[in-house]
């Protein structure tokens, strides 16, 4: 049961459990993300979703289960742990250092060996310096990147909800993540943003290799970017498989809209089951 | 025209030059106070006595480096012993933390249970402290204790008034500046200072973005520490050191503190000057400036001050009170949304 998983993928969750109080929010669930991939999650409201980030991102203990990362087992570390060996969420609501400014919060997160010892930032100068130059630069390519350029000196708190998302994948790039996990990132954004962030997102997984793990409830959303798809329910994996099987398999539809959809033939991302490759 | 010098030149000994030096005091106090609130979430009741405490220590390392020979020339030796007490002082916090706030924290307590636990510090330092010096007062500055005497002035101005101008009050002013510019560089241009911004912004969303918190929370109370021997140094060099009156400069750093809006390290630099000279301008006696400046018919009769100064500590308190009242988040702070 403990025996490492095998190579190619990325992140294996196995049998990952947890229960508050006499609910069992995610209940013997089993994830497996290959290297390099874009992964969806989905499922109706209250599937466990958000839960099972928790876990896998060490905000919650799992009382079952493990979870590995490239084969080195990561269940239960506490989250800034799990920062440094490249493991990193966003969150439905986007989160944001509000009284910092757009820049500061790219330049707030820990870069690898730089910065480490605080009592040599008193007495390096010099070197606290170059450093600060490398990370305002890395800054800067982000805020470009993303194309909010225009209000890297504006306090973070100010931003609109969609630029708040961008900022936080932005935070995501400043070190190189190996997963991020990204919780419902078209919530509450309005279309055009949305593509940008799309693009971007599909950008990071292309030309640097990314892999990621959302979750969604916009069906075009996770068409158009998915590779694979697991679909839950009620805290297990209802079904798995590529976003054209998964967004016409019969029991997925039904957890979403009730039993009888699927036989009308209406697929979740559009009208016709086809509808996945849109 | 004379009198108007006169007038000028007993204002700024009296009044103006003591209350930048005790504001600078104040605001290292109010400092250590608003950051321990913006990184740790509570007022910690001790940090008066964190400044006793300091102060204490540099004594004895003072006097242990007076025994060797050892001195600063014309500075006082205490600056020294001060560089010697802050690691010292620097371990009693995270000692402090270690035995007793981590363990609330790690609860997640509320902020009013770690405030009664700052008490319960307080209370406990206060009795360490008159164990090893005792609670009689004492005198630790040697050296040049003058830079301008009030004959020397005299003489070389030729006016009635004299002009004071004590080694401490302008080694207080100055350390404070530099020791206020390295702080604010500290946070806002080094990786740890930001990190330490947005954990106190954000605290889950910095865990989350790899902010190691008890690295964080180290780090605020060696600046705590750095800080509180500075402020409780100065202000022992410039008024000698008494554990009794320590405790009362607990008051005008939270209202200082307060005033700016906790949290914010230039509200507390600010409040401090405040509260200083709101404590310092209604407990002086006019009169002299007065008569100098007003036609001899209209010279007062009587003292004209404000307040007695048995009533300084009344003036934060109440400074306290109406921002309380006014703007519950000070000058500075972050309105509650």
């Amino acid at each position: 049961m403990t025996r490492p998983p095998p190579a190619p993928d990325l992140l294996v969750v196995q049998d990952l459990g947890i229960s508050f109080g006499g609910l069992k929010a995610v209940d013997g669930m089993s994830l497996t993300i290959r290297r390099g991939s874009i992964a969806g999650l989905i499922g109706p409201n209250g599937a466990g979703k958000s839960t099972l980030f928790n876990l896998i991102a060490g905000y919650h203990r799992p009382t079952t289960g493990r979870v590995w990362l490239e084969g080195e087992d990561i269940t239960g570390l506490p989250p800034h742990v799990l920062f440094g060996k490249g493991l990193l969420r966003t969150f439905q609501i986007a989160r944001e250092f509000s009284t910092l400014t757009v820049r500061e919060n790219l330049m707030m997160v820990p870069g690898g060996q730089l910065g480490e010892t605080y009592i040599g930032a008193l007495f390096q100068p010099a070197r606290v310096r170059a450093q600060e130059r490398a990370l305002r630069a890395r800054a800067d390519e982000i805020l470009e990147f993303l194309q909010i350029t225009h209000v890297a000196d504006l306090p973070a708190g100010g931003l609109s909800g969609g630029q708040k998302k961008l900022l936080e994948l932005g935070r995501t790039m400043m070190v190189d993540p190996r997963i991020v996990f990204l919780d419902e990132v078209g919530a509450g954004v309005n279309r055009t943003l949305l593509y940008t962030i799309a693009d971007a997102i599909r950008r990071l997984n292309r030309e640097r290799g990314y892999t990621f793990c959302l979750v969604e409830h916009d069906m075009q959303f996770i068409a158009d970017l998915c590779d694979d798809v697991t679909c839950m329910a009620q805290g297990r994996c209802l079904a798995r498989g590529t976003v054209d099987t998964i967004l016409s398999d019969e029991a997925v539809i039904a957890a979403y809209l009730g039993r009888g959809r699927a036989a009308k033939g209406t697929g979740l991302a559009g009208t016709p089951v086809e509808a996945g490759a849109a | 025209m004379t009198d108007l010098l006169n007038a000028l030149v007993h204002l700024t000994s009296m009044l103006i030059i003591p209350g930048l030096a005790y504001g600078s005091q104040l605001a290292l106090g109010a400092l250590g106070v608003t950051l321990i609130f913006g990184v740790l979430r509570f007022s910690s009741f001790a940090h008066a006595e964190g400044l006793s405490m300091a102060t204490a220590i540099t004594i004895l390392f003072t006097i242990w480096l007076q025994g060797m020979g050892l001195s600063a020339g014309v500075l006082p030796t205490a600056l020294l012993g001060m560089v010697l007490a802050m690691p010292v002082m620097a371990l009693v916090f995270i000692g402090t933390d270690r035995a007793l706030y981590r363990h609330f924290r790690r609860i997640n307590a509320r902020p009013e249970v770690f405030m009664i636990v700052s008490a319960g510090v307080m209370l406990m330092m206060n009795g360490v402290i008159r164990l090893v010096i005792g609670a009689d007062g004492r005198d630790f500055e040697d050296g040049e204790r003058f830079i301008v005497t009030a004959r020397g002035f005299r003489d070389w101005s030729g006016l009635a008034e004299p002009l004071v101008l004590k080694t401490s009050q302008v080694l207080t002013i100055g350390i404070a500046a530099l020791a206020t510019v390295a702080l604010f560089w500290f946070l806002n241009r080094t990786q740890a200072g930001r990190s330490m911004r947005a954990y106190a912004d954000n605290r889950n969303l910095a865990l989350l973005s790899g902010v190691d918190p008890d690295r964080i929370v180290r780090l605020t109370w060696i600046i705590a520490a750095v800080l509180s021997v500075l402020a409780g140094v100065l202000f022992g060099l410039d008024k000698g050191y008494r554990p009794f009156v320590y405790q009362q400069l607990l008051l005008p750093m939270f209202a200082a503190a307060v005033v700016g809006g906790l949290g914010s390290p230039v509200g507390a630099i600010v409040g401090s000057m405040i509260v200083a000279f709101s404590e310092l301008a209604l407990t002086f006696a006019w009169k002299k400036a007065l008569a100098y400046v007003l036609p001899a018919a209209w010279a007062p009769q009587g003292m004209v001050q404000a307040l007695s100064t048995e009533y300084k500590f009344a003036v934060s308190f109440l400074i306290l009170v109406i921002v309380l009242l006014v703007r519950p988040a000070g000058l500075f702070g972050k309105v509650a949304r």
